[in-house]
């Protein structure tokens, strides 16, 4: 007992309990569920030739990939518009900006969804005052469609995508703009030529993260997309709920992962993870 | 610095995009004061009939009972699990111990889905669905990276030389911990619990796989009504849910403005 004590230091005991819990029941699971995507319902890659076999599946794929796109495009450009304007102004007006930014992070899921569904809907806000100012005689389809997704998860991410950028932009040296300018570049030019390229870690980090977490999004699509726009998240629910077969949701949900352990490895070339997430938990 | 057009341009830009963030949640509380039976703008009466049948309603009472015991049991759990292991993580720092570090830190990245996956699929053999015991442990083990997160950032402003001081002095392990180490990293570990609560009782993605009848949260039942679209009374429980939101972060916001000026001074 002694010697072991000697190699292993003594932090490692209370490491252990929370390591020993995600271990078993997370790790565990998780990489029984990669088993089943070659198991299920017979060995083999089955359910993986099922990608080149099956158009619907396809079909769920690009779908999915498409609305993150898009989503990921959005938000980060809309983000650092958010995060230069914070960086840039002064303390109190950048205070009230965060505030507002951390407010609508708080937000809950379920609440804003159903607020997107009050305002888009057939019914909804934005259509009768379209209505009543007599722009438009029947109503417009905001929702059912990929339109609908799209607001809900760009109004999601955008915080998501600013905090990243924030981080990356306080740590810049102001100095080096103020050269560039001193030696008679204009604004546009030291834009982009040189704080653009300087805050290429943070559009890295935003970028990724942002993209990591619209893949897996279940809610908005769900609600807002009305079975209308299926992308992977709701086929893997039902999938699983409603048709039991795992194999085919567990292909899926090794994609995925596949997908964003490769993402994360990229991210974590170009900024320290933890600063990212601590952005975000802040 | 001289502020150009392109600036002032992009600040006006960036102050919509904010606004255009918080204000659309703001739509459920006119709709929570429709007298009306169906969802609907109000139009010239308003009523709170809506808000008498949330807090009449034995099963939205039930749910509002459910979510915060499991958000509360979560927070604790996650609390004291996250801050032990940080705690452990930043005594060792080794490259092992960031190896762990990382790994721990990924029921946070991976996609929900994937985790009710993992969970549901693991909870049918030991019989954990639909009870409190199977969402605590998955809420716990999704928040307990927050709650890493939280500590480790405390961690890191804390002088190791006064963990050494403490020892010095005849301290064991354990005073210097509850003595020294705790109470420096409290605002750590305050936002970190306060993370982990919030987590749970929002958490809807895990809980619809793993809850069926037993265990019916609120998130479970706000999800059932936006589902069905008519029943007003979602509109109130949103309303509800904006206005614990915005306590919790007034007390947040409190809190770490006062820790900023212990800090300061």
């Amino acid at each position: 007992m002694h010697a072991l004590r000697k190699h292993i230091h003594p932090g490692w005991l209370i490491i252990a309990p929370l390591l020993v819990l995600v271990v078993a029941l997370y790790l565990g699971p998780i990489l029984n569920i990669l088993w089943l995507s070659v198991t299920d319902p017979e060995p083999g890659f089955g359910n993986y030739a099922k990608l080149g076999e099956s158009d619907a599946l396809l079909r769920i794929l690009w779908t999915t990939v498409r609305i993150c796109i898009i989503t990921t495009m959005f938000s980060v450009t809309l983000g650092y518009s958010i995060a230069y304007a914070m960086v840039h102004c002064h303390q109190r007006q950048k205070n009230y900006m965060l505030t507002l930014l951390l407010v609508s992070f708080w937000i809950s899921i379920l609440v804003r969804t159903f607020s997107w569904l009050m305002l888009l809907g057939r019914k909804g806000l934005v259509n009768v005052t379209l209505e009543d100012i007599g722009l438009i005689a029947e109503p417009i389809a905001f929702m059912r469609n990929e339109f609908g997704v799209l607001i809900g998860m760009i109004h999601y991410m955008i915080p998501y995508a600013v905090l990243p950028l924030l981080v990356s932009m306080q740590a810049l040296d102001k100095r080096v703009m103020d050269a560039s300018s001193n030696l008679g570049a204009t604004g546009a030019q030291t834009f982009w030529r040189i704080y653009l390229p300087l805050t290429t870690p943070g559009l890295v980090a935003s970028t990724l993260l942002v993209f990591i977490l619209s893949l897996g999004f279940y809610v908005t699509p769900a609600v807002l997309g009305g079975g209308k726009v299926l992308m992977v998240a709701e086929y893997i629910s039902v999938q699983l709920l409603v048709t039991l077969k795992w194999g085919t949701a567990a292909m899926l949900a090794a994609l995925m992962l596949f997908g964003v352990l490769a993402m994360l490895w990229i991210m974590s070339r170009f900024m320290k993870l933890s600063t990212v997430f601590g952005g975000a938990a802040r | 610095m001289k502020v150009g057009l392109f600036s002032l341009f992009n600040r006006v830009g960036a102050w919509v995009l904010l606004l255009f963030l918080v204000t659309p949640a703001l739509i459920a509380i006119p709709v929570s004061l429709t007298p009306k039976r169906f969802l609907s703008m109000p139009s010239g009466e308003l009523s709170l009939r809506h808000f008498q049948k949330l807090f009449t309603s034995e099963e939205w009472l039930s749910s509002f009972f459910q979510s915060g015991v499991i958000a509360i049991s979560t927070s604790v759990l996650a609390t004291t699990l996250g801050t032990l292991c940080a705690i452990g993580l930043w005594r060792v720092s080794s490259k092992y111990s960031e190896l762990v570090r990382a790994f721990l830190l990924l029921p946070l990245i991976i996609p929900q889905i994937i985790s009710a996956m993992a969970f549901y699929r693991l909870w049918i053999p030991l019989g954990l669905l639909d009870s409190y015991v199977g969402l605590i442990l998955a809420h716990t083990i999704l928040a307990a990276p927050m709650v890493l997160i939280t500590v480790s950032a405390s961690l890191a402003t804390f002088d190791p030389k006064l963990e050494q001081a403490s020892k010095n002095l005849g301290a064991s392990n354990w005073t210097t911990m509850r003595m020294v180490i705790l109470p420096s990293i409290k605002p750590g570990v305050f936002a970190g619990a306060l993370f982990a609560f919030i987590l749970s009782w929002d958490e809807i993605v895990v809980t619809l796989f793993i809850s069926k009848f037993s265990v019916y949260t609120l998130p479970r039942r706000m999800w059932n009504g936006i589902r069905e679209n008519t029943d007003p009374t979602v509109a109130a429980a949103a309303v509800v849910l904006i206005a614990i939101t915005f306590i919790a972060f007034v007390i947040f916001a409190i809190q770490s403005r006062r820790n900023a000026s212990n800090n300061a001074t």
